[in-house]
C-alpha cells in the first residue's frame, strides 16, 4: 500500500532499501530505512548474524549493493564456513570486491587503558572498507563486544552514538545487532541510540517446538506490519512468513479446470472448479478424499500442466501404489515431470517450516495446481489459531500466485464438523466438497455433497460414490421411504423394484391371456349366434317361400273357381260344343 | 630480554591532542628506559587507513609493542606512565602482579 503511494507525486516518502529477505520486505513495506542504520536483536541462536549477512549477500547478488561486514564475534574465515551450507559464497564475492570482512578482534586482556583515548581507529577502518569497495551496505554484528573490552563505559557510548551518526551521514544502510538484554532489547540499551528501526528476533520454545518469530518494533517514518510473525532458518536462508500481501487483490481467471471426476464435474454448473480456485475436501477417515485428491492431480498432469503434491500420510511410492489400486496411475506424470509428490511426516518440522518448505517448492517448480493432503495434519504441530493464521497465509498466497489448490481435511466423525472449518478455513476456499459416511443398516457407504462453490451453481445431492478399479463413480441417485438409499439397502431398493417389475409383468401377461380366452368365448359365441341367426334366416326364407307358394296357389285357385263360375252362366263355346 | 629491540607502533591519526600527547609521552618513556634499543614507527590511520585491520586498531591513539613477543596493545595518551610500563612490560620485577 505505502508502494503504491509512493507514485502519488506530492508525497515523498522513506527511501528504503530492499533487504531481499523473503518475507521482510513485506513486512517492512520496502525494506528497511535507507542509509540508516537499522537494530535487529534478539537472543542467542536466533538468526541475527545470518539475517544481517544475508541482507549484504542479497544485496551483492540482487541489487549490486556491495556491503561491508564487520564482525566483532567470529572471525571472516568462521563465518564463510557458517553461511557456506546457505549456498553463500563470501570468499567469491570478497574476491570480487562486492564485499568486505573485518574481524575485529577485542580482548580486554590485551587491552591496557593508559589515558584518554577515543574509537577514531574504528571509524577509519569501517570508512577505509566502505570505500574502497563503494559499499552500500554494512553490518555491524555484535558492536556490543566493544563493551566488554572497554572499560570506559562513557568513552565507548559516546562513540557509539557518533558512529551511528557518523554512518547515518555516510548514507550508508546498517544492520546492527545485538543481544537481548533483561526487560530490554538489547544488553547496552542501544536501542537508545539507533531510532530509525528496530527489529526483534525471538525464539521460543512451546510444547516442545521451537517456533521463530519476528516483530518490528519501531520503524521511524514508515507503516510497517506490527504482528510478530514467524521466521525461519532453511537451507536458502532467512525466511519471514507474511510472505502474502494483505489484500485481496488477485487476478481471478475465468477457466475451468475439471475435478479429475466427470460426474462430479457435472454437478458444477460450470463443469468443474474455476482456475486458480482454492478446493477444499473434507471427510472423516477412509472417505476416499486422497483419492478424489489425486484425481484431480492426475487431471491436472493429464492436461499438461505442473502438478505439486504434498502428502502428509503416505509416502509416494505407497500414494502412486494405492492410486493404483484405483485405476489411477501417477508414475508416467512423476516420469515426465509434471507431478511432484513431496512427502513427509508433519511433525517432522514445525508448521513454519513445512509452509515455507511449500512456498520455496511451489517457487521452484512453478506448478499450476497444489495439491495439500490433508491439511488438518499440520494441527499436530502447532496450535489451532497459528494453523489457521499459517493456513489462511498459503491459501492467500496460492491465489495470488493464481494456483489452483485443493486441500483435504479430515474432519471429526464425532461432531461431524471439520475443527479446520471452525478455524475459519471454509471462508476461505472457494470451493467446498464433503464427502461423508452413509451408515446405515449395518454398512458404511461414501456419500459425497457440495457445501459451496463461489461462482456457479451447484448440485444440491448427496450423491453415492464407489471407488472402483477404475477410479471414483458416482452413481445415479435413487430415493427411498426415508432419504437416499444407499449401498446394500440401494441393491434392495433395486431388486424390489425388479422382483416387482417381474410380478407386474406377470400380472399383465395373466390379464393378455385373460383377454384372449374372452376374445375366443365371444368369438365363439358370435359364431353360435350366427349359427342360430342363419338356422333363424333359414326358416324364415323357408317360411317365407311356403307363404308365397300358399298364395301363389290360392291365387290361382280362385282363378280357376272364376273361371268355372263365368262358364256357368255364359256357356263357354269350350264346355259347349 | 635486554639485548632485544624493541618495536613499537603508535597509531594516531591526524594530529589531535591526544596523538600529539601519546607520541611525547612514548617519546620520553623511550627514552628513559630503551634508550638504544628500540625502533618507533608511527602511523597516521588518516595517510594509511588500510593499516588500521592489521594491527586490530579500533582505539587512537594505540601503541602496539610488536617485539618482544607477545603483542601488546596500549590504548589512551599514554599519560598514565606507570600503566603504561606495565603494559608494556618495561619494569617487571616493580610490578610483581604482572
Amino acid at each position: 500500500m505505502r508502494e503504491n503511494s509512493a507514485f502519488a507525486p506530492a508525497l515523498p516518502t522513506l527511501p528504503k532499501s530492499l533487504t531481499g529477505i523473503d518475507g521482510l520486505d513485506e513486512i517492512t513495506e520496502g525494506g528497511l530505512p535507507k542509509g540508516r542504520p537499522t537494530l535487529v536483536c534478539g537472543s542467542a541462536g536466533c538468526g541475527k548474524t545470518l539475517m544481517a549477512i544475508e541482507f549484504l549477500v542479497r544485496g551483492v547478488l540482487d541489487y549490486n549493493e556491495p556491503g561491508v561486514l564487520m564482525t566483532f564475534e567470529e572471525t571472516a574465515a568462521e563465518l564463510s564456513a557458517n553461511v557456506a551450507s546457505l549456498g553463500f559464497d563470501l570468499p567469491k564475492m570478497q574476491a570480487d570486491k562486492k564485499l568486505r570482512l573485518d574481524h575485529v578482534h577485542v580482548d580486554r586482556s590485551e587491552i591496557e587503558e593508559t589515558g584518554e583515548y577515543d574509537l577514531e581507529g574504528l571509524f577509519i577502518r569501517l570508512g577505509y572498507a566502505i570505500d574502497s569497495i563503494g559499499a552500500k551496505r554494512v553490518v555491524l554484528d555484535t558492536v556490543e563486544a566493544l563493551f566488554s573490552g572497554f572499560p570506559n563505559e562513557a568513552v565507548l557510548r559516546s562513540e557509539i552514538r557518533r558512529l551511528f551518526r557518523w554512518l547515518k551521514d555516510k548514507g550508508v544502510t546498517t544492520i546492527i545487532t545485538a543481544e537481548r538484554g533483561e526487560g530490554t532489547l538489547t544488553r547496552q540499551g542501544l536501542e537508545e541510540y539507533v531510532s530509525d528501526c528496530v527489529i526483534l528476533l525471538d525464539n521460543r520454545v512451546i510444547d516442545q517446538i521451537t517456533t521463530r518469530r519476528l516483530r518490528i518494533v519501531k520503524y521511524r517514518g514508515s507503516t510497517h506490519g506490527t504482528n510478530e510473525y514467524p521466521y525461519l532458518i532453511t537451507g536458502e536462508g532467512f525466511s519471514v512468513l507474511p510472505i502474502t500481501s494483505l489484500n485481496l487483490q488477485h487476478e481471478v481467471s475465468n477457466d475451468i479446470v475439471s475435478s479429475g471426476v466427470p460426474a462430479l464435474d457435472e454437478m458444477f454448473g460450470r463443469g468443474g472448479f474455476y482456475r486458480g480456485s482454492s478446493v477444499l475436501i473434507t471427510g472423516t477417515a477412509g472417505t476416499a478424499k486422497t483419492t478424489l485428491a489425486a484425481a484431480f492431480a492426475a487431471e491436472a498432469c493429464r492436461r499438461g500442466e505442473k502438478c505439486l503434491l504434498f502428502a502428509f500420510e503416505e509416502s509416494p511410492r505407497q500414494l502412486v501404489r494405492n492410486m493404483l489400486s484405483v485405476g489411477l496411475d501417477l508414475q508416467p506424470f512423476l516420469e515426465q515431470g509434471l507431478l511432484t509428490i513431496e512427502a513427509s511426516r508433519p511433525t517432522l518440522n514445525g508448521l513454519e517450516r513445512h509452509l515455507v518448505t511449500i512456498h520455496q517448492l511451489i517457487n521452484k517448480h512453478q506448478p499450476q495446481t497444489v495439491v495439500i493432503d490433508p491439511i488438518t495434519n499440520l494441527i499436530s504441530v502447532g496450535s489451532l489459531s497459528e494453523v489457521r493464521s499459517m493456513l489462511t497465509r498459503l491459501i492467500d498466497y496460492l491465489k495470488v500466485q493464481g494456483i489452483t489448490a485443493l486441500f483435504t481435511a479430515l474432519t471429526s466423525p464425532r461432531n461431524g464438523q471439520s475443527e479446520m472449518t471452525e478455524e475459519g478455513v471454509s471462508s476461505l476456499v472457494d470451493t467446498w466438497i464433503n464427502v461423508r459416511d452413509l451408515e446405515g443398516i449395518g454398512e458404511r457407504n461414501r456419500g459425497l455433497s457440495i457445501l459451496k462453490s463461489r461462482g456457479m451453481g451447484h448440485s444440491n445431492q448427496v450423491r453415492e460414490f464407489l471407488v472402483t478399479d477404475n477410479g471414483i463413480q458416482l452413481l445415479d441417485v435413487i430415493i427411498g421411504p426415508s432419504g437416499i438409499v444407499t449401498g446394500a439397502g440401494r441393491l434392495t431398493q433395486e431388486l424390489q423394484e425388479q422382483a416387482q417389475a417381474v410380478v407386474r409383468q406377470q400380472e399383465l401377461d395373466r390379464k393378455d391371456r385373460e383377454l384372449e380366452r374372452k376374445r375366443r368365448v365371444l368369438e365363439a359365441t358370435i359364431a353360435n349366434l350366427r349359427t342360430e341367426f342363419e338356422s333363424v334366416e333359414e326358416e324364415l326364407r323357408q317360411i317365407n317361400d311356403e307363404e308365397s307358394t300358399r298364395r301363389e296357389a290360392l291365387h290361382k285357385g280362385r282363378q280357376h273357381i272364376a273361371n268355372l263360375s263365368i262358364g256357368r252362366i255364359s256357356t263357354s263355346p269350350d264346355d259347349q260344343p | 630480554m635486554e639485548k632485544e629491540t624493541w618495536e613499537l607502533r603508535l597509531y594516531v591519526a591526524g594530529q589531535t591532542a591526544k596523538s600529539v600527547t601519546a607520541l611525547s609521552n612514548l617519546q620520553k618513556y623511550c627514552e628513559r628506559y630503551l634508550k638504544g634499543r628500540y625502533q618507533l614507527e608511527v602511523i597516521d590511520l588518516l595517510k594509511n587507513p588500510q593499516l588500521a585491520e592489521g594491527d586490530q586498531i579500533l582505539a587512537i591513539p594505540t601503541l602496539v609493542r610488536k617485539v618482544p613477543s607477545p603483542i601488546r596493545r596500549i590504548i589512551g595518551d599514554l599519560s598514565n606512565q606507570e600503566r603504561v610500563l606495565v603494559g608494556l612490560d618495561i619494569r617487571p620485577l616493580e610490578s610483581p602482579e604482572q
